[in-house]
């Protein structure tokens, strides 16, 4: 075995053992390392911080918080930067959470922020909790919210609640910001923006941010936060430090090492190719 | 259709007839009222969802009973695995206690139990994706063909979007967002089209009784 072949040869038989351990230490060593990484801004994601910011005081969003543990490093981020940036502006929020895990999700969130910020539950936000099938909760409260949720989900009458006074339908709120891990997402555009024609905005994961963006172009969605780069560049915007700005540094890292390995295996295949004995 | 209808033979007429009429009046009546927009239609509108609500309820009890009966005839066969029966027991009972005696408010023990265990278990099954996706990158990415080349260098752009690089990182965003906005919506356009068309085929069989599978097999 030549020297060509015998590099070729082990560029394409790394054990995948050595792979997950060089992994983990891009993983773990960008958290103990601080160093900075600069966030170029994306017009999709301006377009959300823009809407919250052009909300008067007083206005009403409706935050939907559609995700499980899983995908909340991504995700979390999004509800946190939000819900401060409209607790600061006086803006209130009707949040729902409509995925199994959501609630907790949710519950962590409004309670963090609103101990920040000093919002108080009933009058500068209502959080309406979870209820089973998502696609009909969505289509009812396009009638009214208190169809799915006649209560709140600490167990108050909507009513009594002094934020909800005349507060009906989507009619009454400035737009959806759906924040979601899967296919919840789908239902919120199908069904808030088309058959109610209210105005939704999208934070969803890395993956599954590449099949929204034909909603966007289309206009039935006018802002998309994706992954934890979009959570990043609304916490760049909002002038906030959270944990999604730490973990780019973390993300870019880990991409590199990807980049590097998937151009390793590359150069190995060509090697081998060349001379003939593919491996 | 001869297969489909022979499948529902040994039903009574009663069981053929009824959820077949059900499906076709409920389906008819809830597309017309889309098109009919006055207070007759939204009554009836605001109606089915509130049935719908109150079936899906049923249908959750129907899923805890199922999981229940599932699990204990495990447990009790002694079958392969039956311990982590025992776990999914145990975890169901607790939830379903601990949150109506002790709320479900942040630091009561429902919200323990779920930041706690539930959480940091899901959390560490994604978390593990990122190794196998590494390994899988670095064996099964390789340009064999130009399409696969294409796709290489498509995955390449669009994973550098998510690292800075100085200014290359402007010139990557250009490609990147016309990657995203060109061909990825074309090809997501395509198959949400046809996936349009299917959903509405398939609801026009499952209104008219073509598409009986719904009713289940004697």
């Amino acid at each position: 075995m030549n020297n060509e072949s015998s590099l070729a040869h082990k560029l394409l038989s790394i054990d995948r053992r050595w792979i997950f351990l060089v992994l983990a230490v891009a993983v773990v060593v960008p958290v103990f390392v601080d160093f900075s990484v600069p966030i170029h801004v994306t017009s999709e994601v301006k377009a959300v911080y823009d809407f919250v910011e052009a909300a008067k005081p007083g206005e009403i969003i409706f935050l939907a918080i559609d995700y499980d543990p899983q995908t909340m490093a991504e995700l979390h981020p999004m509800t946190f930067a939000i819900m401060r940036q409209c607790f600061n502006k006086d803006v209130k929020l009707i949040i729902s959470a409509l995925s199994q895990n959501g609630p907790g999700m949710a519950e962590q969130a409004i309670g963090e922020v609103a101990r920040e910020t000093g919002a108080v539950n009933g009058e500068d936000y209502v959080y309406l909790g979870y209820k089973p099938y998502f696609g009909i909760v969505i289509l009812a409260m396009g009638q009214d919210f208190r169809i799915p949720f006649p209560e709140d989900y600490y167990g108050t009458s909507l009513d009594s609640l002094p934020m909800m006074n005349g507060v009906r339908n989507y009619d009454d709120v400035r737009g959806v910001i759906d924040i979601s891990g899967g296919n919840i997402t789908e239902a919120w555009i199908s069904y808030a923006n088309g058959r109610y024609q209210v105005p939704v905005a999208l934070g969803v994961t890395g993956v599954m941010a590449s099949d929204y963006y034909p909603f966007l172009q289309s206009g039935q969605v006018f802002g998309l936060m994706g992954g934890m780069k979009g959570a990043a560049e609304y916490e760049t915007l909002s002038d906030q430090e959270g944990t999604a700005s730490e973990g780019m540094r973390i993300q870019t890292v880990a991409h590199s090492l990807i980049i590097i390995l998937i151009i390793l295996g590359n150069i190995g295949y060509f090697i081998s190719r060349q001379k003939g004995k593919q491996i | 259709m001869v297969v489909v209808c022979g499948s529902f033979q040994g039903k009574s007429p009663v069981k053929r007839h009824v959820p077949l009429a059900l499906v076709f009046i409920t389906g008819f009546l809830l597309v017309i009222q889309y098109f009919v927009p006055n207070d007759a239609s939204d009554f009836l509108y605001s109606y089915s969802l509130d049935w719908v609500i109150v079936i899906g309820i049923f249908a959750t009890a129907l899923g805890l009973w199922s999981l229940v009966k599932v699990t204990t005839s495990k447990i009790k066969r002694r079958q392969r695995g039956w311990g982590y029966s025992v776990v999914t027991l145990v975890g169901l009972v607790v939830m379903l206690v601990a949150g109506p005696i002790w709320g479900i408010e942040d630091g009561t023990l429902f919200m323990n139990l779920f930041w706690y265990i539930y959480t940091p278990i899901q959390a560490t099954m994604f978390s593990l994706l990122a190794f196998f996706i590494a390994s899988a990158a670095y064996r099964a990415f390789r340009v064999r063909s130009l399409v696969a080349g294409v796709l290489l260098v498509s995955a390449l752009v669009i994973m550098l979007r998510l690292i800075p690089l100085g200014p290359i990182s402007q010139v990557n965003q250009v490609f990147a967002s016309w990657i995203l906005s060109v061909p990825n919506m074309a090809a997501k356009r395509a198959i949400a089209m046809g996936v349009g068309l299917g959903a509405i085929a398939t609801a026009l069989k499952v209104v008219t009784g073509i598409e009986r599978s719904y009713m289940g097999r004697d």
